[in-house]
């Protein structure tokens, strides 16, 4: 027997719906020995994993509270990777949203306005797109790559809201931990359903995907995004600019990033900490893969991985596992949809050797 | 006291700080000469990083933990071999995946041992030598484990520029296609390049959590994966260099640590963002020239080859 | 021993392959095809594109794995595993691309095929000798991306020559080179036959192979279809045996006046953005309405350079340096350039001319949303696209399933049809074509060249740029020649002979082509 990896003579559209699932079955599945291996019965870990989390009205919620920030920061850098603009800074970009949009409030904690939120949002898609705005220019002007400016600018975007939150912005009353005041009402997201944390940064999500859905398949700047993406010579041959894409597509994902943060911080966090963010803007690269590049794709991804940090917590408080283990299931699936994914322009064979398949 | 004192504690510390970026530096060098993209450092680190931690600490026998880094290293790299040369992913995607996947497997697998204490890896002492002044520690007194990285830069170079099999890989990142074409196994190479990338990163996370902060924390690694990788554009793929741009991170790295310690009036996260800061900067300084890039990068860098068509 | 080995072999025949089959998927690109060379023969693989042969020798070479056939090797039935197999038996391959690395060394690229450790000194002295001793000079230590195209060829030759080859496979050599240069590597060709070495020579020039081969085998659409003496035959009897049908020439009418000039490109410089690129040195050159220009020229003289100018890819520094109906334009991107009245076929049809995995509809819309008004109030009329893409895919004989499926799923011929139908029917005053024809089916290649005529002949300018040079003079109406980056002047295809042409190719050569650059100048 011989295993044979054929091109297609078309990408396989059924493999392009059905691998994220396969994907996902592979991932349950290596889940299972891995439960077994940490001394945990498979059948109650994948209960307590993926179903126990979301049993109930709240729960149900906190997925949507969860999958907010990682559908807005996906969202965003799905728009850079359709366009081969590798920004995998989203979650410095978050940090820099929550900064601005946080800022707004240190500066001005005692206006009580409806101008407030608004203002915060606006200059939270700001920072985020600012920051974003760095390694645009450093690739364009000076052809550095984006991957990696845009990581060591993570680094030191935590470290600036570190040195806010120990320092001019801490609390004044805060008895000197590292800590913004709490945000008031006024710089507060609304809660759309009472007793739960579900906030008006889910709208904004929404909106978001409706809108980059609308951008990417009916507009000329989405068509452009997706031939610099896919052919970048057919881009310039139509006269598309590559440079004023790779703008476009850092300072959108930007944008998102920073909507994320700052929804974040004046949603379930309420506060600049430190740390605002378990590593959403990472996970969201894996969102973004998972959901296909395609804003509904999306929204199925986000809900899944803000499955995996409920999952995680659950199973670390009914069964003692470490709270990694969310870690280790989100790189599994990443790695197994990139895998499944040569189905979709490959076929696979089994031919006896030497004989001419019929 | 001749005043000169002071600097011997910096040097020992700069090499400790520029040796795991030495050993990642070169590992993806030769990885990159064979024509692949392994952005997944920075995951392979941590998983040789938390092996070797383990190993230590389990069975007290340093050589085996470094071997045992070497080779979970080698294993998350024959994972990304598999995604990205025989199933054919896009390999900026698969190290991505690499490292969010490292992140998490070390944090797991390290889980029970975080805070826990191991003696670092004793540094040589050669009777004689080791207590000459000056040049005595730094030359005759560092870590096995020093000598080890200047030897594998040596041997890289050496391999790559004077052997057969050096010229081959190297042909085979210039361009697969012709590589294929007179009858190289393009794939083999390329698992055998990626592996040894595997290996050295795995090394370096050794280094970092037996001997440069003998610990096990999360994410210790803190982006030297990412550094290493801008290592290798800015030593313009020469091994030689690769060791200068390590030792000039290393040295910003403790120069940001001494200036600390010294209390300067600077808010410690300013000059904590110093690696990182000096990192972009480098990057621009050397990508500024594209044509020079585009000279000395491997030419099939990134691209996925399909024997077939 | 040997000598017995020599006089068994001597009986044989050289290579003999029975029933060669292989598939892929969807095509059968060998389908039992039967082939003999004998010691010191040249022997002429003859065949359209998309005949089989690459397959084929590609099967010889050990490149590829056939699904069913024999082959005999000097009477012994053997195996050949790969490439290094083939080597060790005596078989050296000279591939159409070539299989070198250009950043490294004319002795490092021979090093690489050569088996073991070699002496790097000793083998750049071998390498001397053999490329002095067979007509092709080298110097061992140049970087191949510094070198010629006819240079990188001698490098594949020299290569194979350094074995000792038995056998040597010869894919479309000459499609580099320039008649002159051909010339000389048949004579090096010769030299070898002589010596008992046998030539497996696969072509589609027919000229050619009667003028250098002995016996000629005929593939046609992956089938054997005969084996002949190509010296008694004529050029049309072998044509009709590859092709099957005789081919009509396109109808074309070269008396009629020519209308007010379109493009007039005047003392046009430019420096490649590619390092191994040609810098375009004072290009001088007019296109008329109703007139077709063709420019021919050896790959990698300037073409790329040229034609990038042309569409706006790479912009001028002086706009005056590119006039189209009198306006400067040299500084216009390509989709004001294309808002003029200007289309253009760039060479690559995958990845430049088209978006691969993109639809049909989605690269109709590439290039003509613009001239053909495919969006509306800001958002793409994906109606209206998908009309035009149908008029493309009817008016212009496209064979596809549907105007859904992606670029990449049709043949190469079907895509080029598509991308010249799409940029016909946009009604360009001018049209600029680079290779309009390459490795497109016979059948494509004629309606491509009626469609081009018929252009012209309702008034548009057109500008072909080609390697091919019985394509140009098939349809041009003028010729210029390309070379090192400089034009010559255009002249009527009338009163140009193939040999001018080709001494034009040559570029700086001491005859009186350098005359035919300066006086443009």
């Amino acid at each position: 027997m011989l295993l044979k990896i054929e091109k297609r003579p078309e990408a396989s559209q059924l493999m392009v719906y059905a691998t994220p699932i396969f994907a996902l079955i592979l991932t349950i599945l290596t889940g299972s020995f891995l439960f077994h291996f940490l001394g945990v019965d498979p059948v109650e870990g994948l209960r307590n994993f993926f179903i126990k989390p979301i049993d109930n009205t709240y729960g149900a919620t906190e997925l949507l509270v969860k999958a907010t920030p990682l559908i807005l920061c996906a969202i965003g850098l799905s728009v850079g990777f359709r366009a081969n603009v590798w920004n995998i800074g989203a979650e410095g970009q978050l940090t820099m949203g929550a900064i601005f949009g946080g800022g707004v409030f240190v500066y001005f904690h005692d206006v009580d306005s409806v101008f407030l939120l608004p203002m915060m949002i606006v200059m939270g898609a700001i920072g985020g797109a600012l920051w974003a705005a760095i390694p645009a220019f450093l690739k364009t002007r000076f052809n550095a790559n984006e991957i990696l400016t845009s990581l060591m600018l993570v680094y030191v975007a935590l470290l600036v809201l570190s040195l806010l939150v120990h320092g001019s912005w801490r609390d004044p009353d805060g008895f000197n931990f590292p800590e913004s005041r709490l945000f008031s009402d006024s710089a507060t997201m609304p809660i759309l359903i009472e007793g739960t944390r579900l906030h008006f940064g889910t709208i904004i999500a929404l909106f978001a995907v409706l809108g980059t859905w609308i951008m990417l398949s009916k507009t000329l700047i989405g068509f452009q995004v997706k031939v610099i993406g896919a052919a970048p010579k057919a881009g310039g041959y139509a006269g598309f600019s590559q440079k004023k894409i790779i703008w476009f597509s850092l300072l959108f994902g930007g944008a998102m990033a920073g909507l994320a943060g700052v929804s974040e911080v004046s949603g379930p966090v309420g506060q600049l900490l430190p740390s605002i963010s378990p590593g959403y803007g990472f996970t969201a690269i894996i969102v973004a893969f998972l959901g296909r590049l395609h804003p509904v794709g999306i929204i199925f991804a986000g809900l899944l991985m803000a499955l995996t940090y409920l999952g995680g917590e659950t199973a670390q408080i009914n069964l003692g596992l470490p709270v990694a283990v969310t870690g280790v299931f989100q790189g599994m699936v990443l790695f197994y949809l990139l895998a499944c994914d040569v189905l979709v322009n490959f076929r696979i064979r089994f031919t006896l050797f030497g004989r001419a398949a019929s | 006291m001749t005043g000169y004192e002071w600097i011997i504690p910096v040097i020992l510390t700069v090499i400790t700080a520029a040796t795991p970026l030495v050993f990642a530096g070169i590992g993806e060098l030769v990885t990159e000469k064979s024509g692949v993209l392994n952005l997944g450092i920075e995951g392979m680190m941590l998983v040789g990083a938390v092996t070797a931690f383990v190993t230590a600490t389990v069975t007290g026998n340093y050589f085996l933990a470094v071997i045992a880094a070497a080779g979970a290293g080698a294993f998350m790299a024959f994972l990304f071999g598999i995604l990205t040369l025989s199933l054919m992913a896009n390999q900026v995607a698969t190290g991505l995946a690499l490292t969010l996947f490292g992140v998490g497997i070390s944090a797991l697998i390290g889980q029970d041992f975080v805070g826990q204490p191991v003696q670092a890896i004793p540094k040589v002492d050669i009777a004689g030598l080791s207590d000459l002044p000056v040049v005595g520690q730094i030359l005759f007194g560092q870590d096995p484990l020093v000598y080890l990285s200047f030897i594998m830069a040596i041997g890289v170079s050496w391999f790559l520029y004077k052997t057969k099999a050096g010229l081959i890989l190297r042909a085979v990142g210039d361009s697969h296609d012709s590589a294929h074409s007179i009858g190289y196994s393009v794939v083999t190479i390329r698992y055998l390049a990626v592996m040894f990338g595997g290996a050295m990163s795995g090394i370096g996370g050794a280094y970092l959590s037996l001997i440069y902060t003998p610990m096990w924390a999360e994410n210790m690694t803190s982006g030297r994966g990412w550094i290493a990788l801008a290592l290798i554009v800015f030593a313009t793929w020469k091994p030689s260099l690769v060791i200068v741009g390590a030792y000039m991170f290393g040295g910003i790295t403790i120069l940001q640590l001494h200036a600390q310690a010294a209390g300067f009036d600077v808010p410690s996260q300013i000059l904590s963002m110093l690696p990182y800061v000096a990192t972009i900067v480098v990057l621009v300084i050397i990508s500024k020239d594209e044509s020079r890039i585009r000279k000395h990068a491997p030419a099939c860098i990134g691209k996925i080859f399909h024997p077939a068509s | 021993m040997s000598d017995t080995g020599s006089s068994t072999s001597s009986q044989h025949p050289r290579l003999e392959l029975k029933g060669i089959t292989k598939a892929y998927p969807g095509v059968l690109a060998n389908d039992h095809i039967d082939l003999k060379v004998l010691p010191g023969e040249i022997h002429a693989l003859l065949g359209e594109n998309g005949a089989g042969k690459s397959t084929l020798v590609k099967i010889i070479y050990g490149a590829l794995k056939a699904d069913a056939g024999t082959i005999r090797w000097n009477g012994n039935l053997i195996d050949i595993a790969n490439p290094h197999a083939a080597r060790k038996l005596g078989i050296g391959m000279i591939f159409q691309h070539f299989s070198l690395f250009e950043a490294m060394t004319v002795t490092e690229n021979i090093a690489l095929s050569m088996p073991g450790r070699q002496n790097m000194a000793k083998l750049s002295k071998r390498i001397v000798e053999i490329s002095e001793n067979y007509g092709l000079p080298l110097q061992p230590n140049r970087h191949v991306h510094t070198l010629s195209v006819g240079e990188k060829q001698r490098i594949e030759i020299v290569r194979c020559l350094l074995q000792n080859p038995k056998l040597l496979i010869m894919d479309e050599p000459t499609s580099v080179l320039t008649p002159q240069e051909a010339d000389k590597m048949f004579l090096t060709l010769r030299r070898l036959s002589e010596e008992g070495v046998s030539i497996l020579y696969i072509s589609h020039k027919l000229d050619e192979i009667k003028a250098l081969c002995h016996k000629a085998t005929i593939l046609r659409g992956g089938k054997y279809i005969s084996e002949c003496d190509p010296t008694v035959e004529t050029a049309k009897s072998l044509a009709e045996m590859m092709i099957g049908t005789d081919l009509k020439a396109p109808k074309h009418d070269n008396t009629k006046e020519r209308g007010q000039v379109r493009l007039k490109v005047h003392n046009l410089n430019m420096d490649s953005n590619d390092q191994f690129g040609v810098n375009l040195n004072l290009i001088n050159f007019e296109v008329r309405s109703g007139e077709i220009l063709g420019i021919a020229g050896v790959a990698g003289n300037g073409q790329v350079e040229l034609l990038e100018a042309l569409s706006g890819e790479a912009l001028c520094k002086i706009p005056e340096a590119i006039l189209f109906e009198n306006k400067p334009i040299g500084d216009l991107g390509p989709s004001q350039r294309r808002k003029q009245g200007i289309a253009f076929v760039p060479e690559d049809r995958l990845g430049h001319g088209s978006v691969p995995e993109m639809s049909l509809v989605e690269n109709a819309f590439l290039s003509a949303y613009g001239q053909k008004q495919l969006i509306s109030n800001g958002f793409i009329d994906t109606k209206k696209t998908k009309q035009f893409a149908k008029e493309i895919v009817e008016n212009f004989d496209v064979r596809t399933s549907g105007v859904s499926h992606a670029a990449n799923s049709l043949s190469g011929g079907n895509l080029q049809k598509f991308i010249v139908g799409r940029e016909m029917l946009q009604d360009p005053q001018l049209i600029i074509i680079a290779h309009p024809t390459w490795g497109v089916d016979a059948g494509a290649a004629a309606s491509i060249h009626q469609a081009i005529i018929d252009l012209a002949a309702k008034g548009t300018a057109v500008l072909v740029v080609s390697q091919d040079l019985d394509e140009l003079f098939a349809i041009s109406n003028r010729m210029a020649v390309i070379a090192e980056g400089r034009l010559s002047v255009g002249r009527s295809v009338q009163e140009l002979s193939i040999e001018e042409i080709g001494l034009l190719m040559g570029g700086t050569s001491k005859s009186d082509s350098q005359k035919e650059f300066e006086s443009v100048a």
